[in-house]
């Protein structure tokens, strides 16, 4: 394909656009690392096939491997080797690398530069995967939670700077299990759990693109049993009703005067009393809950 | 959302850095690593000093059986200690670790290609073993050293230590690659007491007694018969030559065929 780089996950086709950045979110252990390292060719798929810019991880690794950075979850660095250090030797091993100088800055890795890969913070460490994933001025960089451990701050300087790499043309695919990451940064997301793909669109296309808002039902006591049920026979079939946990529900559907009414009703008959009754837009998070029945935040 | 923000600072631009400039780049770090690291150093320089030292004053006090002046034997043997120690026990732990760390991963997804690696991890080490020469070989020429410095030593002695490093790196990467990154500090310092103490390196096979014939077929006896032979005699060390040949085949068809590099 002129425009793309398809990767299979599980069976299931992913498809990435170049120039745009992809997340790829699911909880714990949903398969995200073993998708991400199947395109970096440390893995090979037991069935079906994997190109990334046309080529087979595996079999072209010489030629693939250059054009692409790689960020791991974790390690990847000496224990005893300085930051900046590790950082220039990266930058040795690729042809056009970044001015290493430029990184550190953007990254606050001046802070660190002269510390022991063992003495780094869990963020510093982070950031300086990243730095080396970016140095080697890659066409696609592959970040596996990216900003797991950050501070506020440092999210949004790493959110900057992957946004600005997508400006100048450069794909990005990252893992991620925080929503508002995945909402805020991709222009595609795809939801994993269990190995399996089971939603893809925009964030608008997987959050609004229904119509649908969603009503928050917290109450005081938990619910007597079968609620979920009896409440879902209530509302009709325009909504879906989704236990989160013993004193909350999730409803999904028109958050409009007639649904609140029936809720209402709904509580008074089965005696509970509402704590609290949140209108909101459908998060990532909700659609996640909806597809599965699980929350996504471990 | 944002905009899209466009300066340029990241427009691709991928590439591979030259082969040669990689694999120096890589030479380069690992050395500055090896010698950075204190418990490396001990192992190089300090304990072949000590044994160098130690194994003088010894013979001056005790009749150890050997012909000649006991430095002219001795320097060779802390020598090829010095290797083993370097290619050996050094390079096991540090690719032990560099499993464990996860480094061999990270830079298995840069354009170095593995052979790289492996090159760049042999520059260091002859780098290493060119400092531990100059060294010992340096304390032993002030303390009296003579060697017998002939066309065929030169050449034979180069050759067993090249020979030598290859077979001991071999041997160091197979533990390095199956154990775990403990499991190979442990391994690999008890081999290297072992062999310091039992393997006819330091102390010619000869001084073993009956076992010494089959000690020179260890790859520590032949190392270190080899460099005895190129130093003392002054001749190419043939046999030597081909049993550490051997090893290094050995090892590296056994390492290629079981390192994991995760």
């Amino acid at each position: 394909m002129a425009y793309g780089d398809t990767v299979a996950v599980d069976g299931l086709d992913l498809t990435v656009e170049r120039g745009t950045i992809t997340a790829v979110l699911g909880p714990n252990g949903a398969g995200k690392t073993t998708t991400l390292e199947t395109c970096e060719g440390y893995r090979r798929p037991q069935a079906g096939t994997v190109r990334v810019l046309g080529l087979d991880p595996q079999a072209d690794r010489t030629a693939l491997l250059p054009r692409i950075g790689v960020m791991l979850q974790s390690g990847g660095a000496w224990s005893g080797v300085r930051a900046v250090e590790m950082l220039r030797h990266v930058a040795s091993l690729h042809a056009h690398p970044l001015d290493v100088g430029l990184l550190v800055d953007r990254l606050g890795l001046d802070e660190c530069g002269r510390t022991p890969y063992r003495r780094l913070s869990g963020g510093q460490q982070q950031r300086l995967g990243l730095a080396m994933a970016v140095v080697g001025r890659p066409e696609l960089v592959f970040v596996d939670e990216p900003t797991a451990g950050m501070d506020p701050q440092l999210r949004r300087a790493t959110w900057q700077l992957l946004e600005e790499m997508r400006g100048d043309g450069v794909t990005v695919v990252l893992t991620t299990h925080y929503m508002d990451e995945a909402e805020r940064l991709a222009d595609t997301v795809h939801v994993i759990d269990h190995g399996r793909l089971i939603a893809s669109g925009t964030p608008f296309e997987l959050t609004r693109g229904t119509g649908n808002s969603t009503i928050r039902l917290v109450v005081t006591e938990p619910f007597p049993p079968g609620a979920p049920a009896s409440l879902q026979a209530t509302l009709g079939p325009d909504t879906d009703v989704r236990p989160v946990n013993a004193q909350s529900l999730l409803i999904t559907g028109p958050a409009d005067a007639s649904t609140l009414a029936k809720v209402s009703a709904w509580c008074e008959q089965h005696g509970v009393l509402p704590e609290s009754l949140t209108l909101g837009q459908r998060t990532l998070e909700d659609v996640f809950l909806q597809i599965t029945g699980r929350e996504l935040a471990s | 959302m944002t905009a899209p923000v466009s300066s340029g600072t990241f427009t691709p631009r991928p590439g591979a850095a030259p082969y040669p400039r990689m694999v120096t780049a890589q030479a380069r770090m690992e050395t500055k690593l090896l010698l950075r690291n204190g418990e490396q150093l001990l192992l190089a320089v300090v304990i072949p000093l000590i044994v160098l030292i130690g194994g003088l004053l010894a013979s001056r006090r005790f009749d150890l059986g050997i012909e000649g002046h006991p430095i002219d034997l001795l320097v060779p043997g802390v020598l090829a200690l010095a290797v083993m120690s370097t290619s050996f026990t050094s390079l096991a732990i540090a690719t032990g670790f560099e499993r464990r760390y996860g480094v061999l991963k990270r830079l298995g997804s840069s354009p170095l290609p593995r052979s790289g690696l492996l090159l760049g991890k042999v520059g260091a080490l002859l780098v290493v073993e060119l400092l531990q020469l100059v060294v010992l070989g340096g304390t032993g020429l002030l303390l009296g050293w003579q060697p017998n410095l002939t066309a065929a030593g030169v050449v034979g002695a180069l050759l067993v230590a090249l020979l030598g490093t290859a077979a001991f790196a071999s041997l160091g990467l197979l533990l390095a690659g199956t154990l775990r990154a403990e499991a190979t500090l442990a391994a690999a310092n008890l081999v290297y007491l072992l062999l310091l103490a039992g393997g006819a390196v330091v102390l010619p096979a000869s001084a073993y007694g009956g076992a010494g014939g089959s000690l020179a077929w260890l790859p520590s006896g032949a190392l270190g018969e080899g460099l005895r032979t190129a130093f003392i005699d002054g001749a190419l060390p043939v046999r030597d030559l081909l049993v550490l040949a051997a090893w290094a085949v050995a090892g590296t068809l056994l390492t290629a065929r079981t390192f994991r590099w995760e």
